[in-house]
């Protein structure tokens, strides 16, 4: 069905167009149990539904969370339904991404 | 900050505004928190500002809001691979009165909207998270914690605008979490071309725009549209599908995007345009069946936060203002009339909602979806065969049209079935009357 896929994109790229105020050593998303992500989690949705890519499958069949560029949309918390293991709070108020735009 | 007000407005963004700004108004004691560092600096809209809700807020609004273009054009396109089948309303006569929508850059409006709730009196604080409710020992919700030092604030009613990811209104336990069926993902940018290009190309004046919906192959089979809009000197391009969509298709939402502005239709109004920013969000789009108890002992929700977004013709702003002007309405009244913000009392709030054209709209969809859930092919078999047939129909290589007609009901005959269409037709038509 991804017929037109021809275009790989790197979010990165789209992520540097963004403002951002990064709370150094806060992160504000966590996993709660990483043996979950990789024993329980069959198809870590996280990995491919996160706007920006904050979530990678890493060697040890888990996942590896980066928070830098978060859009703060709340989709990590909400896929991971089924297991809970998203600890999911805003960033510190004034902190996170800042919209130009929106 | 240990003081205590009458009301406190939790978030900045249309709802909260629309409540502080009246609450303010109507000659309450309001303080408002936002966590963003300028109000409207964490919200995310395609965006088109309906301008009924917020002239019954601040009639003379058009004097000095950040307004884009009003739209003058609607265009509708169903796309497949290589081709798009569209139809347009245009109207001169939106010309005539006072324009009903225009585009809009949120983090600008958000702004402006937050300066008047300032000037009718509210205090706003910004770059403060409130992290949870403050309640007496029976359970009333009697102010606010917040992530400042010394951070505990009281009220006599707290309004919850804190708008899809209601974290506060979750940990108080006033609802469950969003489940992915209920929620879309939408992402966008924002992309800057010369006014001048942007009227050529849109067939234009300097003074109107023109709002393209989108759906078809462009969602690559998931649930949801895509949307262009041109504002002053940029463009907004947005593709929103649901998030069990997104799950099951396993395309990221980055892609989806990339993929779209790459399609044929759509690369030629981009060309030349800079990205200047990427963003996404959530939308609350389980309609009716899916808005929880929208007030409690001191307490009142309104906008995203309640689920009040009527995902079949793209509102969410228009009713985030009404529920939250009708919310500070119902709270203006009971302090006139000394009566306590319990459940009960509160629950005016609710019966005005309901009389009015949110809950009526949200009502008169509540099985759509329903039946999208259960029918994801209206997203790819029907687009699909529309354009083939036009495509086909309008091929001219000495065939007869009868024998084309012919030809493309048996296509989608074949696709569907006669009973899955009329079953596909009926349920759409059950869902939207
Ligand atoms: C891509 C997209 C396109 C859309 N297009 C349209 C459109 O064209 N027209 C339309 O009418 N609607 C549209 N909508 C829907 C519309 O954006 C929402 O319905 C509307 O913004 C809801 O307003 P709100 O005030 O309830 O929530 P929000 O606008 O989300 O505001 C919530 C506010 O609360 C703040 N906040 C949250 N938690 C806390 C906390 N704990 N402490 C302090 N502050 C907090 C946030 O920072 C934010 O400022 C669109 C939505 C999206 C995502
Ligand atoms: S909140 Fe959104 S952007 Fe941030 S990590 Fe989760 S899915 Fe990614």
């Amino acid at each position: 069905m991804s017929t037109n896929t021809a275009t790989p994109v790197k979010i990165e790229e789209k992520l540097f167009q963004n403002r951002y105020r990064v709370d150094e050593g806060h992160p504000h998303i966590s996993v709660r149990d990483s043996s979950v992500c990789r024993d329980a989690c069959q198809d870590k949705a996280c990995t491919f539904c996160c706007p920006a890519g904050c979530y990678a499958p890493d060697a040890s069949g888990g996942v590896t969370l980066s928070v830098d560029g978060c859009l703060e949309c709340g989709t990590c918390r909400i896929i991971c339904a089924e297991h809970q293991n998203v600890e999911w709070w805003y960033p510190r108020g004034g902190y996170g991404i800042l919209f130009k735009f929106g | 900050m240990s003081e205590h007000f009458d009301a406190i407005v939790v978030g900045a963004g249309p709802a909260g505004n629309a409540a502080a700004y009246t609450l303010a108004k109507g000659g309450l004691n309001v303080l408002q928190i936002e966590r963003g560092e300028t109000p409207g600096s964490k919200n995310v809209q395609g965006a088109i500002l309906y301008s009924d809700a917020l002239e019954r807020i601040i009639p003379d609004f058009r004097e000095d809001a950040p307004l884009e273009r009003p739209v003058l054009e609607q265009r509708l396109w169903v796309l497949d691979e290589a081709s798009y089948i569209g139809s347009t309303f245009r109207s001169e006569e939106f010309k005539s009165g006072p324009p009903n929508r225009y585009t809009i850059i949120r983090a600008e409006f958000d702004r402006w909207f937050s300066e008047k709730v300032r000037e009718a009196g509210a205090l706003v604080i910004c770059e403060t998270t409130v992290t949870g409710l403050l309640r007496d020992d029976a359970g009333k919700v009697i102010g606010v914690q917040t992530d400042r030092m010394g951070g505990d604030v009281y009220a006599d009613v707290v309004v919850l605008a804190d708008g899809v990811n209601s974290l506060v209104a979750k940990r108080a336990g006033f609802h469950g979490e969003l489940q992915p069926k209920d929620v879309a993902l939408a992402v966008k940018e924002v992309l800057f071309l010369a006014p001048d290009v942007i009227e050529q190309r849109f067939n234009i004046g300097e003074d109107e725009g023109v709002v393209i919906e989108m759906m078809g192959k462009i969602t690559q089979g998931m649930i949801g549209t895509g949307f262009l809009y041109t504002n002053r000197e940029s463009l907004t391009i947005g593709v929103g599908c649901m998030l069990s969509s997104f799950r099951e298709g396993g395309i990221p939402p980055y892609q989806l995007l990339e993929d779209m502005k790459n399609h044929p239709a759509i690369r030629p109004l981009l060309r030349g345009a800079e990205g200047k920013e990427y963003a996404a969000h959530l939308i609350p789009e389980g309609g009716y069946k899916a808005v929880p108890q929208l007030y409690g002992e001191g307490w009142v929700m309104v906008g995203d936060a309640g689920g009040l977004v009527n995902a079949v013709h793209r509102e969410g702003s228009n009713l985030a203002m009404t529920s939250g002007r009708l919310a500070a309405e119902t709270i203006i009244d009971l302090k006139e009339h000394r009566r306590v913000m319990s459940a009960r009392n509160l629950g005016e709030y609710k019966r005005r909602l309901d009389a009015s054209f949110v809950m009526s709209d949200l009502k008169k969809y509540k099985h759509v979806p329903d039946v999208l859930h259960a029918s994801p092919h209206l997203f790819t078999t029907y687009p699909e065969l529309m354009s083939r047939a036009a495509k086909h129909m309008l091929h001219v290589d000495g065939a007869d049209k009868k024998s084309k007609q012919r030809q493309i009901s048996q296509e989608f005959r074949e696709e569907r079935g006669m009973l899955g269409m009329l079953t596909d037709a009926y349920k759409m038509w059950r869902a939207l009357r």
